[in-house]
C-alpha cells in the first residue's frame, strides 16, 4: 500500500510471502538455506523416503563444523559416529545437488561464519539453517531464522518455510561505547537485561549510533546471540558499512547487478514513523565489560560487579534459578567474579571466531604468555579466517604466547568433537551458551569478549581487560 | 503423523525453569544420523551419574516419573539450540505433552511437527498443577482445549487453530506445503533472480 511505513521485518516478510492461510501461518520463501552435518541427515532420510528431490539446490550451501576436528583435520576422522555423520552429509549432498565446503574446501567453517564472508549472505534475503544462531545472518540486514530438522525437510524439498508473524523490538544503542567495550558486551547486557525469554516470538532491529559505528563482524556478533533473548531472528539494517564488507566477495553481485543490488538494498531500512511493538534503550556510554556467572547467557553482568546473592533476589522463581546456577558453578553469590581462577580459555565460535575478533585476541597476547595454569584454545571461524590470520602474524603471537592455535570448527562452543572441559573446569569462552554441560559434562562456563578471554588466559584469573589495554 | 487423542497419565513435575535443549539432550548424543534411539538419552545429566548410573530421585527415574506421559516444567521450556532431538528424545522416552507457561519457539515448532504437545498455561494454573500430588493423574484433551485435573476441574489451554486441526488430524505438514507447489512456482516465477545475483562470476 502507498504511503505505508513499515520497519525492515515486515519489508522482507512481505517481499517473500508466497502464500497466506486464513489463521494459519504464511508460507514464505526462503532464498539461502545453509546446511551442515548435524540437523540434516534425518531430514535426507526422509526426503528419500518419500522420492522427493531437493527443490533449489543451487539455493543451498553446506559446510562441515560441528562435528569435525580442529586439529589433523585431514586424517580420517577418529570418533566413526562423527565420521559417519559426516560422510553423510557429503554423500547426501552428491545424491542431491548440494554444493558441499568439506574438510577439504578452502571455503569451509562454521556456518555462520562463511556465509557471510563468501557474500552468500546478502540484504533482503531471507535465511534459514537447522541452527538456533541464524540470526547472525541478519548483521547484513537479512531475515534470518533458526529452525528445527523437520523445517530443513521442508525447506528442501519446497524452499519454503511456514511461520508465524513475528512481533517487532527495537533495540536501540545510543552514545559511544568505551574502550575496551564491545559488541560481545553489548549483546551480553541486553540479555542480561530482558532474560533469555526476553524477545521470544519477537524479531529484534538493533539501532542507534553504537550500532551503526560497529564493524560488520560486531555486527554479526550482536546479532548472532539474539537466540539467547528467545528472539527468532535479529538484525541491522544495511548501510555503506555492510555494502563496503560485501562488495567484491564471491557471490556478492557483480558490475551492473551491484549497482542495482546497492539501489535495492538502501530502500530496506525501516521507515521513519513504523511502530515496532516494543522500544528498549541501552544507553552505550555507560556499557562496562560482561561477564557471565550463571549457567544461562541471561546471568550476565559488569566483569566490575558482584554475582548477585540470590537471597537478595526479588521473587522465589529468580532465587531458586540463581541458586542452582551457583551451585553448579560452585560459586558463591554477593562476591565480585574478578580474581575467580580459571582452567581453560576458548577463543572461537560463530559469536566470536572472526579475523577482528582474533585481533582483538592478539592485542593482549602481543609480547605476553598465557599462564601456565591456562590451557588456551584458540580456534579460528573459517580457513579462510585462519589463513588470514596467519598472513597477518597472529597465529605467531598465538603461538609465541602458549596458546593452541587450532583448526577452524565449532570446536568446545559445543564440544561434540572432542574440544571439551573436564568436570569441574572453569572456561572463559567467547561462544554464545554456558547451560550446564555445554562444553563438556561438569563444566563451567563464563561468557566473555575475546578481549577479556585473552586478558584471562594471561592473568589466570578472570580479569578486566582494560588492566592491559 | 498420528492424529493426536485425548489421554490421561500421571504429571512427571520437573519444577525449573529456563530448561533449555542442552540439558534435555546433551551436544554429545547428536552425532548419530537417526531419529531413533534417544529415549535413553532424555535428560542424560541430570539423569545418569558420571558412571550412567541412573539417580534415582531424578523425576524420570522414579516410579510415578517412569510411566508420565506429560511433564511438567517451568517457564521458557526448551530455549537454546535448535535440536529437534530433544522432542525426538521426549516422545521416546514416552511422553507426548510438556505443560509450563512458556516455551521457546524453536522447540514449540519442533514438537508441534512431532504430534507433541506443548501446553502453555497461566501463572496460576501451573501453580495449580504444581501442587498436585505426586502420583495424580492428569487428563489432556486437544480437541476441547482443556486439561482434566483428578475431581474434574478443568483447566484451559489456547493453541492456535492451525496446530490444532494439524495434531487432531496428523496432517503431514510437507504434504501440505507440497499442495501448494504452484503457488511456490508462481512466486519464483515472478521474483526470478538475475543469473550473477547470486551465483559466481
Ligand atoms: S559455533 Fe557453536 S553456536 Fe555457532 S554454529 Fe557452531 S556449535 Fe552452534
Amino acid at each position: 500500500m502507498p504511503g505505508t511505513v513499515k520497519t525492515i521485518s515486515q519489508k522482507l516478510w512481505d517481499s517473500h510471502v508466497v502464500r497466506e492461510t486464513p489463521g494459519g501461518p504464511s508460507l514464505l520463501y526462503i532464498d539461502l538455506h545453509l546446511i551442515h552435518e548435524v540437523t540434516t541427515p534425518q531430514a535426507f532420510e526422509e526426503l528419500r523416503a518419500r522420492g522427493l528431490k531437493v527443490r533449489r539446490p543451487d539455493l543451498t550451501i553446506a559446510t562441515t563444523d560441528h562435528s569435525t576436528p580442529t586439529k589433523n583435520r585431514l586424517l580420517p576422522i577418529v570418533d566413526p559416529i562423527a565420521a559417519k555423520q559426516v560422510a553423510q552429509l557429503e554423500s547426501n549432498c552428491r545424491e542431491f545437488g548440494i554444493e558441499c565446503y568439506g574438510l577439504r574446501s578452502d571455503r569451509q567453517g562454521i556456518v555462520h561464519v562463511i556465509g557471510p564472508e563468501l557474500g552468500l549472505t546478502q540484504p533482503g534475503m531471507t535465511i534459514v539453517c537447522g541452527d538456533s544462531h541464524t540470526a547472525t545472518h541478519g548483521a547484513v540486514g537479512a531475515l534470518a531464522f533458526g529452525i528445527g530438522t523437520s523445517e530443513v525437510r521442508n525447506v528442501l524439498a519446497s524452499q519454503c518455510l511456514l511461520q508465524w508473524p513475528s512481533k517487532t523490538l527495537r533495540v536501540e544503542v545510543t552514545g559511544s561505547l568505551k574502550p575496551g567495550v564491545t559488541a560481545k558486551d553489548i549483546i551480553l547486557s541486553l540479555i542480561a537485561r530482558i532474560g533469555i525469554g526476553g524477545a521470544t516470538q519477537h524479531v529484534i532491529e538493533y539501532s542507534g549510533a553504537a550500532i551503526r559505528a560497529l564493524s560488520m563482524e560486531g555486527r554479526m556478533t550482536v546479532c548472532n546471540m539474539s537466540i539467547e533473548a528467545g528472539a527468532r531472528a535479529g538484525l541491522i539494517a544495511p548501510d555503506d558499512v555492510t555494502f563496503e564488507y560485501l562488495h567484491g566477495r564471491p557471490f556478492s553481485p557483480k558490475n551492473r547487478h551491484w549497482d542495482l543490488a546497492v539501489e535495492r538494498w538502501r530502500k530496506l531500512p525501516t521507515d521513519t514513523g513504523a511502530v515496532f511493538d516494543r522500544t528498549i534503550q541501552i544507553d552505550g556510554d555507560t556499557l562496562e565489560p560482561m561477564i557471565t556467572w550463571g549457567t544461562n547467557p541471561g546471568m550476565g553482568m559488569a566483569i566490575t560487579a558482584a554475582i548477585p546473592d540470590p537471597a537478595g533476589l526479588p521473587n522465589a522463581v529468580e532465587r531458586e534459578s540463581a541458586a542452582k546456577a551457583l551451585a553448579y558453578m560452585n560459586l558463591p553469590g554477593g562476591k565480585p567474579l574478578a580474581g575467580q581462577p580459571i582452567n581453560v580459555v576458548f577463543i572461537g565460535s560463530c559469536t566470536n571466531g572472526r579475523i577482528s575478533d582474533l585481533r582483538d585476541a592478539a592485542s593482549i597476547l602481543r609480547g605476553r604468555k598465557v599462564s601456565p595454569h591456562v590451557r588456551t584454545m584458540i580456534v579460528p571461524g573459517s580457513v579462510a579466517v585462519q589463513r588470514q590470520a596467519e598472513a597477518e602474524g597472529l597465529g605467531d603471537i598465538f603461538r609465541a604466547a602458549g596458546a593452541d592455535w587450532r583448526e577452524p570448527g565449532c570446536s568446545m562452543c559445543i564440544a561434540m568433537n572432542g574440544d571439551q572441559l573436564q568436570p569441574g573446569e572453569y572456561c572463559v569462552a567467547t561462544s554464545n551458551r554456558n547451560f550446564e554441560g555445554r562444553q563438556g559434562r561438569g563444566g563451567r562456563t563464563f561468557l566473555a569478549s575475546p578481549l577479556t578471554a585473552a586478558a584471562c588466559a594471561v592473568s589466570g584469573v578472570i580479569t578486566d581487560a582494560r588492566s592491559l589495554l | 503423523m498420528k492424529p493426536f487423542v485425548p489421554f490421561s497419565s500421571p504429571l512427571a513435575q520437573l519444577i525449573v525453569r529456563d530448561i533449555d535443549t542442552d540439558q534435555i539432550i546433551p551436544a554429545r548424543f547428536l552425532k548419530t544420523t537417526s531419529k531413533e534411539g534417544l529415549g535413553d538419552q532424555l535428560f542424560y545429566d541430570w539423569r545418569y551419574d558420571a558412571s550412567g548410573a541412573p539417580l534415582p530421585d531424578f523425576i524420570l527415574n522414579t516410579p510415578a516419573g517412569r510411566d508420565a506421559q506429560i511433564l511438567l516444567a517451568g517457564d521458557n521450556f526448551g530455549c537454546g539450540s535448535s535440536r529437534e532431538h530433544a522432542v525426538w528424545a521426549l516422545g521416546q522416552f514416552g511422553l507426548r505433552a510438556v505443560i509450563s507457561t512458556s516455551f521457546a519457539d524453536i522447540f514449540r515448532q519442533n514438537a508441534l511437527k512431532n504430534g507433541f504437545l506443548p501446553i502453555a498455561v497461566s501463572a496460576e494454573a501451573y501453580a495449580r498443577l504444581c501442587a498436585l500430588p505426586a502420583h495424580a493423574r492428569v487428563g489432556v484433551d486437544l480437541a476441547a482445549q482443556q486439561l482434566e485435573l483428578p475431581g474434574g476441574d478443568k483447566i484451559a489451554f489456547p493453541v492456535d487453530s492451525f496446530a490444532r486441526m494439524c495434531l487432531l488430524d496428523g496432517v503431514d505438514e510437507l504434504g501440505w506445503i507440497l499442495k501448494h507447489a504452484s503457488d511456490i512456482a508462481a512466486y519464483e516465477a515472478s521474483h526470478q533472480s538475475s543469473p550473477d545475483a547470486t551465483g559466481e562470476p
